[in-house]
């Protein structure tokens, strides 16, 4: 038997992973560190000082040209020509059908723009932003796997970072971004993530990427920055209630499915999935992402069923124990709309026997 | 990485401890370290009948869901009611508090299917390549 095999592509840092005695995994294409010493040593790090992650293996395109801001709005659903200068926004890209191609950020810099996109996403992104570029003024770099992305994310990031930024990072505001240096090396230098917590994501050259990830863990291995994996990762984003491609979105799943009806900009003249998104909007039937909370100890897993009463309305998305939920097991469920109503009782079927859950608002946690 | 010498192992990772008619059953150090962090383990009840490397529960931990096997067959005696409120203890102690359950052995022969400590240590080491 012959099993085709996709070459499994390695992050600038995947020596000092190896080095950390991280558990390696294959994602979006690439080895990745799903975890170092224990997801939830890592998910505690984040919370309550910091932790340092490798996110090289997230695809990152240079778009350049007079066009851009315009042509993006009529792929897009949220406002791209409203982004300012230094400041980053939250987008996603759809199909004809409403659907979500991808969720991605982008970043706005003095003369180009940065946008970031899931590892996973990254060939389907770039084939579908070059077929779409004809008779647009936009110049197109792909830097998958040239860049590299390290983000510092939790309430000490700051205190971390700055000393070694060549840049007033306090001064720098939630989803903007500075071209400055981080440890005299050029670097992007944006106040986003992907955790709940406040942060930062430097993009730098691979070539810087060791020498950095090296300097901020030396420097802050006192005060307890820890290396974290994409396990870590994940637990912290969907306590903080973000989605993640091929949960919360996907192709056939819509961002008003996913709760994400703000950054739907009906008023933008037109954007692709505009007409099949007014209409859902319009019929309000959809099955929608809803946060819920396991009464008992058993957790709630991607694909598990959910009941309400005796009738199946949807199924399980993303599951995990949640640290800083009380310890309780949270996930995010697609399901019919009345079963999407916060306080709503419904049961989650794990292995043959169901077990009660409750509807609840997300995100589940917020930090204070 | 050495195996305690007065346990049987199963190809599955999982330990078993001999005393008289009883067998104390859990999951080995390079099961649990495989695992990683355990969130919750889900057993059978005291009274259930097992067979010899039936499907008896799940362990799992915060990212990946494991089938539990057991090592031998016969009646469930009594479980390890700890592992509901603290199930990390058998990330800490998984030879030790961690144990699982204590089955009434059906067939005292069964125990001649298990591997002997060095033969365990094989199989671990060849897992980790």
């Amino acid at each position: 038997m012959t099993v085709a095999s996709v070459p499994v592509k390695r992050t600038a840092l995947y020596d000092e992973h190896r080095a950390l005695g991280a558990r390696l995994i294959p994602f979006g294409g690439f080895e990745m560190p799903v975890q170092y010493s224990s997801i939830l040593k890592e998910h505690e790090a984040v919370r309550r000082r910091a932790g340092l992650f490798d996110l090289s293996h997230m695809g990152q395109f240079v778009l350049e040209g007079e066009g851009v801001a315009e042509w993006v709005d009529r792929l897009t659903i949220n406002n791209v020509a409203t982004i300012k200068p230094m400041q980053a926004r939250y987008n996603i890209f759809t199909n004809a059908r409403g659907g979500a191609h991808d969720d991605v950020i982008f970043y706005r810099l003095e003369n180009r723009w940065l946008l970031v996109v899931n590892a996973s996403n990254a060939g389907k992104m770039w084939k579908h932003l070059n077929e779409r570029a004809g008779g647009s003024a936009v110049n197109l770099t792909n830097l998958h796997g040239r860049s590299a992305l390290i983000a510092i994310q939790g309430p000490q990031a700051l205190a971390m970072l700055a000393p070694h930024a060549g840049a007033d990072l306090s001064a720098l505001k939630y989803y903007f971004c500075a071209e400055a240096s981080v440890y005299g090396r050029p670097a992007v230098i944006a106040r986003t993530g992907y955790t709940g917590e406040d942060g930062f994501e430097i993009f730098v050259d691979g070539k810087y990427a060791v020498e950095i990830w090296r300097a901020l863990l030396a420097d802050n291995c006192a005060t307890g920055l820890e290396p974290c994996g994409l396990g870590a990762r994940d637990v912290l984003r969907l306590e903080a209630g973000m989605p993640l491609y091929g949960h919360e979105l996907a192709e056939d799943i819509t961002p008003l499915q996913a709760g994400l009806g703000w950054a739907v900009k009906f008023g933008k003249p037109e954007f692709l999935g505009k007409e099949a998104l007014l209409a859902q909007q319009e019929a309000d039937d959809f099955r929608r992402v809803a946060g819920i909370v396991m009464a008992g100890r058993a957790p709630a897993r991607e694909g598990y069923r959910v009941f309400l009463g005796d009738r199946d309305v949807g199924e399980v998305r993303s599951g995990s124990t949640a640290p800083s939920v009380g310890n309780r097991n949270v996930a995010t469920a697609l399901v019919e709309p009345e079963a999407a109503v916060v306080g709503t009782a419904v049961a989650v079927e794990i292995r043959g026997t169901k077990h009660a859950a409750t509807v609840v608002a997300l995100p589940f946690y917020k930090r204070s | 990485m050495a195996q305690p010498e007065n346990l049987l192992y199963s190809k599955e990772h999982e330990w078993v401890k001999i005393d008289g008619d009883i067998a104390t059953v859990g999951i080995t150090e390079y099961a649990q370290s495989s695992l990683g962090d355990i969130v919750y383990v889900e057993l059978p009840k005291t009274g259930a009948h097992v067979v010899q490397f039936g499907n008896i529960g799940v362990v799992e931990s915060v990212k990946a869901v494991s089938d539990l096997f057991t090592p031998v067959g016969g009646e469930v005696v009594e479980v390890n009611a700890e592992l509901d409120g603290d199930p990390a203890l058998v990330n800490r102690e998984p030879f030790a508090g961690g144990w699982m359950l204590k089955i009434r052995l059906s067939d005292a022969s069964e125990t001649a299917r298990l591997l002997s400590p060095s033969a365990y240590e094989q199989l671990v080491a060849e897992e980790a390549h």
